[in-house]
């Protein structure tokens, strides 16, 4: 783990019109680390990383990635610095095929070469994929979706992943598959990921560390061991 | 006998240009959700604009070449300058502003030109080729084959196999998704409406030196049998877009070889009303299968 954390906010105020959702965000994520957001509905982990990857402009703080001020950074430019946020309900392009759907996570990048290895790459990684590559992207099954989006993701070479509850309509052996997928990517290659969950279990059975977020603020920053075996912690904001 | 065949190859040339303008409304409303009601003005516009540089120059080529660069510009300036700022509210905004486009263009065009007829020559013969006693087709003919064939082709390729037409579709269908991973969604929808008042220009002109000349409402009608033509082939679909182009364009040459010309305005509403009332999604309509 590098001393200087991938992403750090402070003080990070988002919302939607005038009502602030996110009231004052200190989040630092380390690098190499997956990182779970945890919180009930309504508690803002969606708007944090809306706000985190530029879809909602932050009205107050400070987002620093990789030891660049975000401030005002336009969407589109995120991924090039290696920001790659896969959003809720997994944003498949269901019109566009399987292929064409990863092939869009590397269009931005001017090495065609490895553009086209880290597609050989995914598609080895999820071998539906491979068998489907001509499909569109609205026959595929829930499961199959969230390895594309994933492997969208993958083809961009993120150095931070944001995901957005990727175990939502998911089998239990799915969503085990993909919380394993994550931590390989991390011992593997380092990755980062800030991991938003409803499901506490699975995403503390891979987290490296742990925050609980409640009414737009972050209420608890600690272990994922300390998580799971807190009980009134768990009462408290998690629900079980 | 020969009569139906000579209405068949007229229809299918004109539809062959109602399949290109038909293409253009789809294209704008594939990205935008909007139906393009101010085309035909904007193709008028290009037109004159060809009229301009082919009185001044004498060479209809270059006017033509004009014609389809005023198109790019107009689409870029129409998307960056007014399109952008309409609020989606509600789905009448963006028509009541292109109506208002509308107003502005011919009235303008008026001021400009006049409110006359302009001769706006042909750049080949239109006179009919025969084989023994049958008329066929005319150089002309040939020549509007040929342009909207190799105009189709080359949008498919665009589209279907650059990297361009991938960030274009991407856009078009999952725009926030499609900024996430880099793609300068704003560009595309800019290029998108270049490329469609560009189809737009040409097919104004290859279907004005067919119709009585120039003049600022010269694609009045031909609009609306484009619009009936992509609605017909479902607003979705390009594919739907050509087809309904040529089943339009058949349609109204039978109708006005048959019954007179002075029903075709008339024919091409009713069927668009029909094509309203019995499937209003279209005949090649995605919506149908994007519900399962």
């Amino acid at each position: 783990m590098s001393a200087e954390p991938m992403l750090q906010t402070s003080g990070l105020i988002a919302g939607y019109g005038n009502a602030p959702v996110l009231r004052g965000i200190d989040l630092t994520v380390p690098a190499g680390t997956i990182t779970a957001v945890l919180g009930a509905n309504g508690a803002g982990k969606t708007t944090l990383l809306r706000a985190l990857s530029g879809l909602i402009r932050p009205t107050g703080g400070r987002i620093v990635f990789d030891g660049v001020e975000l401030g005002g950074t336009p969407v589109e430019h995120l991924v090039r610095r290696g920001l790659v946020h896969v959003p809720q309900g997994r944003g498949v392009v269901e019109e566009l095929t399987v292929e064409e759907n990863l092939r869009l996570g590397g269009l931005w990048r001017r090495d065609r070469t490895d553009a086209r290895r880290a597609l050989a790459e995914v598609y080895d990684l999820f071998e539906p994929l491979a068998r489907r590559r001509r499909h569109a992207g609205h026959q595929l099954s829930g499961g199959e979706r969230q390895q594309l989006a994933l492997g969208r993701a993958l083809v961009a070479r993120p150095r931070l992943l944001l995901l957005d509850e990727p175990s939502l309509g998911l089998a239990p052996r799915v969503t085990a598959e993909i919380m394993a997928l994550l931590r390989q990517l991390r011992d593997d290659t380092g990755l980062t990921v800030l991991l938003v969950e409803q499901n506490v279990r699975s995403a503390l059975s891979v987290a490296d560390e742990g925050v609980v977020m409640a009414l737009g603020r972050i209420v608890v920053a600690t272990g994922p061991a300390e998580l799971r075996d807190d009980e009134q912690l768990r009462h408290a904001y998690l629900g079980f | 006998m020969q009569r139906f065949i000579f209405l068949t190859l007229d229809g299918l040339s004109r539809g062959a240009v109602y399949a290109a303008f038909a293409l253009a409304l789809v294209l704008i409303w594939r990205a935008t959700r909007i139906v393009n009601f101010a085309q035909g003005a904007m193709a008028v516009a290009t037109a004159y604009a060809a009229y301009s540089i082919s009185t001044a120059t004498g060479s209809y080529w270059l006017g033509f070449g004009i014609a389809l660069v005023a198109g790019l510009m107009l689409g870029a300036v129409v998307e960056r300058g007014v399109m952008r700022f309409v609020d989606h509210g509600s789905p009448l905004n963006a028509v009541i502003v292109a109506l208002g486009l509308v107003l502005v263009l011919q009235a303008g065009l008026g001021m400009a030109y006049g409110n006359e007829f302009r001769p706006a020559p042909a750049p080949f013969s239109r006179t009919a080729l025969s084989v023994g006693e049958l008329a066929l087709l005319s150089r002309y003919d040939l020549f509007v084959f040929a342009a909207v064939l190799l105009v189709v082709l080359a949008l498919a390729l665009l589209f279907t196999r650059t990297p361009v037409g991938l960030r274009m579709r991407a856009a078009a269908f999952a725009p926030e998704v499609s900024r996430l991973l880099g793609v300068n969604v704003g560009g595309m929808l800019t290029f998108g409406w270049a490329l469609a008042a560009a189809l737009g220009a040409l097919a104004g002109m290859l279907i004005i030196p067919t119709e009585l000349g120039l003049h600022p409402h010269a694609m009045d009608l031909v609009f609306v049998s484009a619009f009936t033509a992509a609605v017909v082939g479902g607003l979705d679909s390009p594919p739907g877009a050509v087809v309904g182009g040529l089943a339009v364009g058949l349609i109204l040459s039978y109708v006005s070889g048959y019954l007179g010309s002075d029903v075709t305005p008339l024919a091409v509403l009713v069927l668009l009303l029909a094509v309203l009332l019995i499937r209003p999604a279209g005949l090649f309509s995605a919506a149908a299968r994007r519900t399962v």
